[in-house]
């Protein structure tokens, strides 16, 4: 599904991924962790089309180079980030935004869009999954929200768009537990065979609840070490240290 | 005989014939006092109306076009303008649609306006025109019934000069500002409404298919009473755009609002911008000014102003009658090179009297925004208020946004509050929409309506959607 070969990326004459290797099939869920700055941010902000990095190497994302996509077009062909710090955007109805969104990757894949009344329903249904208070959707996006709604608030936007490929970007820094059982219900739900998943976190914590299956440490802009669930209970006790 | 006093006496000639051939009637160039004769004369008008343009004239001789503003715009030969040109003949109108700009029937699509109305707009299918006179005469039967006057300002000065001659010039006087004399002097046609003494107007009063119908010129006048107890909602313009080569609109606007009245006037303006590079579009220096007349009456402005290269207006409230009410709420947005520098004014005269103001100017571009507003409230004004909400969003590093509140509070038991922010799309919140699948114009559509809600909810709710959707055409292309 994703393929990446050798990704290097520098900002402000910064090189930040040194020569990035890693492979997603359908259905797998690949943990990614690190210590600050070793490029995890960057390369969720890469996949996603973030401007302002100058980029050398290969991604495929279904045998399509990603770098001929448009951060939106990216968005069509099944590929979500929920990004660490949700932005704020004043005056936008949540409803409003998530309905747009939503139909704009509709259209985009063909399907028919959602009137009022289906969307509805259908953001009704999910939030109670996700025991989303209801009320939010009817505040201007994440304006005035806790960091906990704003984390549940990109998981229900994921849940929406039912993408192929969900990325998740600290989405369990700054959750209390119930939140973070939440969170990884959320993404339990929309795993199956042709749903994968990479999760970026710096604790062991949320992999209790998401059992992956692939770890790998990423240190200095590259993948050090990959392996099983386990790697991440050994990082856990001998910290990241020991790989340097 | 010099040439213009040829045209004069050809003009002269035509007085009489031209009923058969009004399309290719045009005054001479320039302005003087046998033009302004000239003008009332081809209108039939009674003797008070030239006296009352005369007048203007006068005053117009020895008024100084303004400065002060931050537009600045190269000198207006006001010798080299025409005055009155009646509607250009058929055979410069385009035959067919495949003969339109293809940039502006994209537009047209894109609001969704359907062909018929495209073709109704240009003035080209005759069929359509009649059409929407067909429309305008039923209604009017309508409001006929119950008392209601709505037809062009030049019928009324026929049909109803007393109430003509007893408001016009009543809040905009002939001795005005610059714009407005020059408008009281030259002015060609525009509307005429009054609603009778406790009538609420059923339907939404627009000058939409009149002004198709007849390509009011550069000057229009528009005149709005309501009698006691009476309600009226008015819409001024069309939300297509309109190419347009004069130069210069000066319109006046006076709404009179008797005891217990109310008046709401929206407008979407949208005339033409000029090029990307600036080049060409309308300069709109309208006067628009509403007298609350009688005790508990109110006036509300709404405005959508996305076009003209120079917007430079103030719609503005008389708080003259106790426990009145005034409101104005604006959305000003300007692209690559327009400018704008609007605003409203509150004058306070009555007891209890309140003023609204709620204002969001979006500059994206090259282009320059500027809020300017006066809270007057005089000593007589007791226990007044104001409440002035003033929000700048500015897309891009190139534009520029200002805010100039003018406040006089004379009273002490008046209160007025002021609040004022400016903001910026942040690449961030692009990227984060973007991600979630919209493109960057419908991103910035969704921000920018989301940041102009208030002003969009004052609106009639056919008009709120058109305007909506002419708020995020005004700014394509204005992201990356």
């Amino acid at each position: 599904m994703l393929k990446i070969n050798n990704l290097n990326a520098t900002i402000d004459n910064k090189s930040i991924l040194n020569g990035l290797c890693l492979d997603i099939n359908p259905g797998e869920v690949h943990a990614i962790m690190g210590p600050n700055g070793s490029g995890k941010s960057t390369l969720s902000n890469i996949l996603s089309g973030k401007k302002g990095y100058e980029v050398s190497g290969e991604v495929l994302f279904e045998e399509k180079d990603l770098f001929e996509l448009e951060t939106e077009e990216r968005a069509h062909k099944g590929i979500f980030l929920a990004f660490q710090y949700p932005l704020e955007i004043p005056g936008v109805n949540t409803n409003i935004f998530l309905k747009t969104s939503l139909n704009a990757v509709r259209k985009a894949r063909g399907e028919k869009e959602l009137d009022a009344i289906e969307f509805l329903k259908l953001v009704k249904e999910k939030s109670k999954e996700l025991k989303f208070d209801e009320e939010k959707l009817n505040r201007q996006l994440n304006v005035g929200f806790s960091g906990g709604e704003k984390k549940k608030n990109e998981i229900l936007q994921m849940s929406l768009l039912a993408p192929k490929l969900s990325i998740l970007d600290e989405t369990d820094s700054g959750l209390d537990i119930d939140a973070l059982k939440i969170v990884a219900d959320g993404v339990n739900t929309l795993r199956d065979k042709n749903n994968s998943f990479l999760i970026i976190t710096h604790y062991q914590r949320l992999l209790d609840y998401i059992k992956p299956d692939f770890v790998h440490v990423l240190m200095n802009g590259k993948i050090v070490k990959s392996g099983g669930p386990d790697l991440a209970l050994e990082l856990e006790k001998k910290g990241y240290e020991n790989f340097n | 005989m010099d040439n213009r006093q040829k045209e004069i006496n050809n003009l002269k000639d035509y007085k009489y014939g031209f009923s058969t051939d009004i399309e290719n009637i045009q005054a001479p160039k320039g302005l003087n006092e046998d033009v302004i004769k000239f003008i009332s004369n081809i209108k039939k008008e009674p003797e008070w109306m030239l006296e009352f343009r005369l007048k203007a004239f006068e005053r117009f001789k020895v008024l100084k076009e303004p400065d002060w503003q931050k537009p600045k715009f190269p000198k207006i030969d006001y010798q080299d303008l025409y005055y009155y040109s009646a509607p250009k003949s058929m055979k410069d109108k385009p035959k067919s649609l495949d003969e339109l700009d293809p940039k502006l029937l994209e537009t047209y699509k894109k609001l969704g306006i359907p062909l018929q109305e495209q073709a109704r707009l240009n003035g080209i299918a005759v069929d359509a025109v009649f059409d929407s006179v067909s429309v305008a005469t039923t209604f009017k039967d309508e409001l006929t019934k119950q008392g209601i006057i709505f037809c062009p300002i030049s019928e009324a000065i026929q049909n109803h000069p007393e109430l003509v001659k007893k408001y016009l010039g009543s809040v905009i006087p002939t001795s005005d500002h610059f714009f407005a004399t020059l408008n009281s002097a030259v002015f060609t046609d525009g509307s005429f409404v009054y609603i009778p003494e406790g009538v609420r107007c059923p339907m939404e009063l627009s000058t939409y298919f009149r002004i198709n119908a007849s390509n009011t010129g550069q000057f229009e006048r528009t005149l709005i009473i309501a009698d006691k107890g009476s309600y009226v909602s008015y819409l001024e313009g069309c939300t297509a755009p309109m190419r347009d080569e004069n130069q210069l609109h000066a319109a006046n606007v006076e709404l009179i609002a008797l005891d217990d009245a109310e008046i709401k006037y929206s407008t979407v303006q949208n005339w033409y911008p000029g090029d990307k590079d600036g080049k060409g579009g309308i300069y709109n220096f309208v006067t628009k000014r509403g007298l609350c007349k009688g005790k508990n009456s109110k006036i509300s402005w709404t405005q959508v102003e996305t076009g003209s290269a120079i917007t430079w207006k103030y719609p503005s409230c008389i708080l003259k009658g106790d426990n009145s009410v005034g409101e104005f709420y604006s959305i000003a947005i300007t692209n690559n090179h327009q400018k704008a520098d609007t605003g409203t004014k509150m004058i306070h005269l009555g007891k209890n009297t309140k003023s609204k103001i709620i204002s969001k100017g979006i500059s994206a571009g090259s282009s320059d925004m500027t809020y300017r507003g006066l809270v007057d409230i005089s000593s007589k004004a007791k226990n007044s208020t104001n409440y002035t909400q003033c929000d700048s969003l500015l897309m891009g590093n190139k534009c520029g946004a200002h805010t100039v509140p003018y406040i006089k509070n004379k009273n002490s038991e008046s209160n007025i509050a002021h609040e004022a922010t400016t903001s910026k799309i942040s690449e961030e919140q692009l990227h984060y929409c973007q991600q979630r699948g919209l493109n960057p114009e419908e991103a910035v559509g969704l921000i920018v309506n989301g940041f102009c809600k208030e002003v969009l909810q004052q609106l009639p709710m056919e008009f709120a959607v058109e305007a909506q959707k002419l708020v995020g055409i005004s700014l394509e292309g204005s992201v990356g």
